[in-house]
């Protein structure tokens, strides 16, 4: 099955460990307003690509993964791609190379069900802790992510979480306490929770394609408040 | 045995001038990490910053503090001089006070003339009369060049040729100094002449190779009154570390009082140094510190290495780098690696010191090298910018493990290998000049096959490269005859006799072309066959222009269609230097390197078809061209390593800026990152990467206040610079150029 991607980044040091391919998938069913990819969200198919000639451009970087490195699929929304997906990374794992996918966690079917036995790290990502936000500021609902989540645990596939810190959105001690309490009741899988700073050079993007940036208007975080509240998550789960 | 050489294994070394068996023979591998390193003592750093002192008033007084007008430097010519006779443990400057310039008039003496004007003083009239009657090399190349030769010049279509200066790029094994001592040398040298003298029959070669052992030994003598008027006897070989460092160094000092060359190397010397320091710690007669404090103080004197420079050089060149190049590290052919503790001392002046460009610290990268120690350069790289890497597995097979590297990226075996430098010709203005049936618009020269200009409306890409071959063949016969006639002038009027008498007599030579604008030529090329390039005319019929519409592959991005063209150009004008015979039957080499000329090239290139506009920098040596990588550093990384090391002898160099968030989350991933990105690089082949990790604000805020960030080095071609001393146009090019940054 062939897949769709907006771009690839050959050099990813900062989604997933280790050097790694990054894959950004076409297609996004969310509109979350921090989005810094809103590039990646229409299902248009510029790019299409067979899984073997992806694999075969993910081998000529196969010599800077060492250890820890590998691919990361990331997008728009790769769970929309399962199927390529499962067949990229089954690709990969015979070729020993690591495989992270990078989701919202807004779907789970029989399909996504398959990526995940193929999937070596996933990288989930909670936007925010409650169900209203979820509805004004990504456009599912929170119930899904935690479906995923649980589902992740049961069968206990390594994850880590990802928060982006928006300030007067979720950076406040109340949300960092929520989302500790989310984590903790799925240890098994959990190994690692990471909080980014929300970010707006992505604000000529926005202009190119000539959509509104609803969070546009919100600073970004200083560094020292992301550091801050990254404390207040007990880092226990670390691996 | 001598008693100096006590405690060392016996071995081949002590019956012939052999250092690498002696190194073999002795050395302790070090795999271990960097706590054991101490940190700059007291006195370091009020030495330190005296000197810092001194730099400051330097750059006030427009790059230069002082010239010796009246003496022409050498060896013993100038009076001693010291930053700080009490303190210092190395001593020896190149003129008689710290910075203070001397004149070096042998490779030109107008250009010595134009230096010191330019600086607001006159050259001496003592030394302007005496030279009225002395041939330079620079007098002798114009005797000889050709008509054709000084229009290739003045198109630059061939440029930065050392036809006015000192060619450099020469490293004498100075380690011989410290290891056996000047009279031992002199032995071996008047041995060789005696044999030559007797089996040779006296023909050119013969005759001029006694002239030149000649030299040699009276040079030798010479470094031992230099010494003397310091207060060493370097007649017989050092006894502890701090002799060994101190005779080495004079070595050196030698050298860069005797010649002016643009690039002066120290060579590959911290292994062989550490031999020694690890006998006196064995011996309770030295300490970690003290080691350190013997590193540190031999660094800064090669920090203080000056030559006298005209401005329009310091504008090419970012400042006046002498590219001290010292080799650090790399595997031993037996699988030992070579790194030892002195290896890291050396590198690690740049936490004692601070930050600087001088020496050129180039680590010879191996796949095997000790993980301790990769994590540990990486590091230094991330904190300092100011090293630089070349691959030690594709070099060893071809030098072995005693090699060093000169200027930037050309190995040579030390004390046994020299090669004639040659700068390099414009790949990119070639293309121009065959569009346009030998002429060349920005110069208005007619040079090269004289054609109609290509008429086609649409360029055609088989036509293009037909006639590209004939200029190729054309310009590179030339260029082998135009570096004949500067080598054989170098020789005669400007032999470098102290570096060579620190050779075999018996040498090998190489001859190091280069090219300048390969991803221009490369790209255009694509562009042509690719998509649609239509010429546009000036009213004379000649293409200054182009229109090019349609998409087209572009070098940087992994994607063979492209990056086979340039890697075919390296071979093909490597083939065609080939087919011309060199002076001295040197062996023809190949670089990718431009240092910071990159500029200076492109503003005396027209438009090209890839869309690059008139005047406009090239990429610096083998990079891609700015903002053309659409798929992330790595796919860049893998298109300059498709260049052929086999085709590219003298070195392919690669630029890479990496902003610090883009390279991991921590300080530890970020060192584990850096590695897998050299090592992965290296797995393929390439061979020589900069590493800089710093932030494009960070430059931006050095460019509008310079003031603030004095010791802001950066990497570029193959060397290190201070950022704050390149033109302001380098400075703009280096901020433009692709930093490798993604959003998180």
């Amino acid at each position: 099955m062939n897949g769709y991607i907006n771009s690839v980044q050959s050099f990813g040091a900062v989604d997933g460990p280790g050097v790694r391919y990054v894959i950004f998938m076409q297609g996004c069913p969310l509109r979350c307003s921090c989005c810094h990819n809103p590039d990646t969200w229409d299902f248009s198919k510029d790019q299409e690509v067979t899984p073997e000639d992806l694999l075969s451009k993910i081998l000529r970087f196969k010599s800077y993964f060492g250890a820890d490195g590998g691919v990361t699929v990331s997008g728009g929304e790769a769970l929309m791609q399962s199927e390529f997906v499962t067949e990229l990374f089954t690709l990969c794992r015979k070729e020993n190379i690591h495989t992270c996918l990078d989701t919202s966690g807004c779907i789970l079917d029989e399909k996504v069900k398959n990526l995940l036995s193929v999937t070596d790290l996933v990288l989930l990502d909670i936007k925010y802790t409650n169900e209203e936000d979820y509805r004004n500021y990504v456009g599912c609902s929170f119930e899904d992510v935690l479906e995923f989540y649980d589902y992740l645990e049961k069968q206990e596939i390594p994850t880590w979480i990802r928060q982006v810190i928006i300030p007067t959105k979720n950076d406040d001690e109340e949300n960092i306490s929520r989302l500790k309490e989310i984590i903790s009741k799925r240890p098994k899988c959990t190994k690692k929770v990471e909080l980014l700073p929300f970010r707006k050079l992505c604000q000529p993007k926005y202009d190119n394609l000539n959509l509104h940036f609803a969070f546009g208007d919100i600073p970004e975080p200083t560094p020292e408040k992301v550091k801050e509240l990254q404390k207040l998550i007990t880092n226990r789960h670390a691996d | 045995m001598y008693e100096c050489w006590k405690g060392f294994k016996e071995g081949k070394w002590q019956n012939e001038i052999n250092v690498r068996d002696f190194i073999q023979a002795n050395y302790t591998p070090y795999e271990g990490d960097s706590f054991f390193l101490a940190g700059p003592t007291k006195r370091t750093t009020e030495l330190m910053t005296k000197l810092n002192t001194l730099l400051t008033i330097e750059k006030q007084y427009g790059g230069v503090l002082d010239i010796d007008t009246t003496t022409v430097s050498s060896l013993t010519s100038y009076k001693p001089g010291y930053l700080d006779k009490e303190k210092e443990i190395i001593v020896g400057l190149q003129t008689n006070r710290p910075l203070k310039r001397g004149v070096n008039p042998f490779g030109g003496i107008r250009m010595a003339r134009q230096a010191c004007e330019a600086y607001g003083y006159k050259l001496s009239d003592k030394i302007e009369d005496e030279f009225q009657f002395r041939t330079t090399h620079n007098d002798g190349v114009f005797r000889a060049y050709s008509d054709e030769m000084r229009l290739a010049r003045k198109s630059s279509i061939i440029t930065g040729l050392p036809d006015a200066y000192g060619r450099g790029r020469i490293i004498g094994d100075y380690r011989r100094v410290a290891l056996y001592g000047i009279d031992r040398l002199i032995e071996e040298k008047k041995k060789d002449k005696a044999h030559i003298a007797q089996d040779e029959s006296m023909n050119y070669a013969t005759v001029r190779q006694l002239e030149e052992l000649f030299q040699q030994i009276t040079f030798l003598g010479k470094m031992k009154e230099m010494a003397a008027m310091y207060g060493f006897d370097i007649s017989q070989p050092a006894t502890n570390a701090k002799e060994a460092v101190q005779w080495l160094y004079f070595g050196y000092l030698a050298a860069i009082k005797e010649q002016n060359g643009a690039a002066m190397s120290l060579g590959r010397t911290a292994t062989f140094i550490d031999i020694y320091i690890e006998r006196d710690l064995k011996n309770g007669v030295l300490t970690e510190e003290e080691a350190q404090e013997i590193m540190d103080d031999f660094v800064m004197k090669l920090r203080m290495a000056r030559h006298l420079r005209t401005p329009e050089y310091n504008e090419l060149f970012g400042g006046d780098p002498m590219w001290i190049t010292e080799a650090v590290g790399g595997m031993g052919e037996d699988g030992r690696t070579l790194v030892t503790k002195n290896s890291y001392r050396v590198l690690n002046t740049l936490y004692n010191l601070g930050s600087a460009p001088e020496p050129n610290l180039t680590i010879l990268w191996s796949e095997s090298l000790p993980e301790n120690f990769k994590k540990f350069c990486s590091k230094v790289s991330i904190d300092t910018d100011s090293i630089q890497y070349e691959n030690d597995d594709v070099m060893r097979p071809h030098y072995g493990d005693d090699y060093a590297i000169a200027c930037c990226v050309s190995a040579m075996k030390v004390g046994k290998q020299m090669q004639f430098f040659g700068a390099r010709c414009n790949l990119a203005k070639l293309l121009l000049l065959t569009l346009n049936g030998g002429y060349d618009t920005t110069s208005g020269i007619h040079i090269g096959p004289q054609k109609e200009v290509m008429a086609d409306e649409i360029l055609d890409f088989d036509k293009v490269k037909e006639r590209f071959d004939e200029y190729v063949e054309w310009l590179m016969k030339l260029y082998v005859n135009t570096m004949n006639v500067i080598h054989y002038m170098h020789d005669k009027y400007a032999y470098e006799k102290s570096q060579m008498a620190l050779h075999d007599t018996d040498v090998e030579r190489f001859m190091a072309f280069g090219v300048a604008g390969l991803s221009v030529i490369t790209d255009s090329l694509s562009a042509i066959k690719y998509a649609t390039v239509k010429p546009i005319r000036d009213e004379n019929g000649f293409i200054v222009d182009f229109e090019t519409e349609g998409e087209f592959p572009k070098y940087g991005n992994d994607d063979d269609r492209v990056d086979l063209i340039a890697k075919d150009l390296t071979h093909q004008v490597i083939t065609e230097l080939r087919k011309t015979p060199t002076y001295r039957n040197a062996i023809h080499t190949l670089s990718v390197l431009t240092i910071t000329s990159n500029v200076a090239y492109g503003k005396k290139t027209g438009a090209t078809p890839d869309g690059r506009k008139k005047g406009e920098p090239f990429a610096p040596g083998a990079n891609p061209m700015h903002n053309r990588e659409e798929n992330g550093a790595l796919a860049s990384l893998n298109s300059v390593a498709k260049i052929s090391y086999d085709d590219c002898r003298d070195g392919i160099s690669n630029t890479f800026s990496i902003t610090p968030d883009a390279l991991g989350k921590d300080d530890e991933s970020k060192v584990d990152n850096l590695v897998h990105v050299l090592d992965g690089y290296f797995h393929q082949k390439a061979h020589h990467i900069n590493v800089n990790v710093l932030n494009r604000e960070t430059l931006m805020a050095a460019y509008e206040h310079p003031e603030d960030y004095p010791n802001l080095t950066v990497r570029v071609s193959g060397y290190a610079v201070n950022f704050v001393k390149l033109s302001r146009e380098q400075q703009r090019e280096v901020i433009s150029r692709t930093f490798h940054e993604r959003l998180a």
